[in-house]
């Protein structure tokens, strides 16, 4: 019943509309999959914006001259933060997927720290939320990208499945 | 695979070998790329996560700009300046593929389009454009 998810079960044992506990939703979702694998932490959060954390770390490297991290992590990060901004300003957790998402890399992240993601979600319509966020290694006045998205509402039925279901 | 898939395949990023990406050889003239369904792409359950997705048409517009550049991309690097992906349908938990276009390959700014796809190539996941800054090496 505490967890927002269950990647055993064919959809979200919390049902739409339940109330949305940010530290638990993404200590639920680094259990498992992409968020785990990158190890994304949460930080802290208020009533439209989110903060979320990405140690880090050799095997998410994208420039092996540098050491810099792979953009593709940046934006799995803000993704999440995005997200979670829209659930933190409904204040419930119901199926949404990523319309678009555009990330500006504004620079190269420092080698070896962690990246910070702030988003809040700045417009909420019936069906539609407008989100945008900032990725920064420690000073959020020289950031290392910028985000802007859409998420759009979904079926709780169509939002998550079974991996059996699809092989 | 041929030699110039091959060096293309060396020049694959720690993120891409960990996400398990691959080059399968080229398609119309591009590098192909290609990723095994495995849990630590999985975003919502059963599905893929959108930064795993973004992260995979990345590549595969990087790879595409590598091979565009021919024997000029020994002499540059280049570096992401910003990149807006649609999602056009839910990734599932099957192999997917992805192959970037070059635009325009200019002597400081690249515009290169990718798409991903899983089964079927008409219907695509998602689709990004992305532009780079290409710079001498030092």
């Amino acid at each position: 019943m505490n967890s927002p998810l269950d990647p055993t079960r064919t959809r979200p044992i919390v049902p739409p509309g339940t109330a949305f506990d940010p530290a638990l939703f993404n200590e639920t979702m680094r259990s498992f999959g992409h968020t785990g694998f990158l190890g994304i932490e949460y930080c802290a959060h208020g009533h439209n914006w989110i903060e979320l954390a990405l140690p880090w770390r050799e095997d998410l490297v994208g420039d092996v001259e540098t050491g810099v991290i792979a953009s593709g992590p940046i934006v799995s990060l803000l993704d999440n933060a995005t997200s979670m901004s829209v659930w933190a300003f409904r204040t419930t957790f119901n199926p949404q997927v990523t319309l678009d998402l555009r990330v500006d890399y504004v620079r190269a992240a420092t080698p070896g720290k962690t990246v910070i993601g702030w988003a809040e979600c700045y417009q909420l319509k019936r069906s539609m939320a407008f989100v945008r966020g900032i990725a920064h290694d420690g000073d959020v006045s020289d950031p290392v990208a910028q985000a802007a998205g859409i998420f759009i509402q979904v079926e709780a039925e169509s939002w998550a499945r079974m991996p059996e279901a699809t092989a | 695979m041929t030699d110039a898939s091959q060096s293309l395949a060396d020049r694959l990023p720690p993120y891409a070998r960990a996400m398990g990406m691959r080059i399968e050889g080229l398609l119309d003239g591009a590098p192909l790329l290609a990723m095994d369904y495995s849990d630590r792409a999985m975003g919502r359950p059963g599905y893929l996560h959108g930064g795993a997705i973004a992260g995979l048409l990345e590549i595969a517009a990087i790879m595409a700009l590598h091979a565009a550049l021919e024997e000029e991309d020994a002499k540059v690097r280049f570096k992401p300046v910003n990149i807006s992906v649609e999602y056009l349908r839910g990734g599932v938990t099957v192999e997917t593929f992805a192959r970037g276009e070059v635009i325009r390959a200019g002597r400081r700014i690249a515009n290169v389009r990718a798409e991903a796809w899983q089964a079927d190539r008409t219907k695509p996941l998602a689709s990004c454009w992305m532009n780079f800054l290409i710079k001498p090496k030092a």
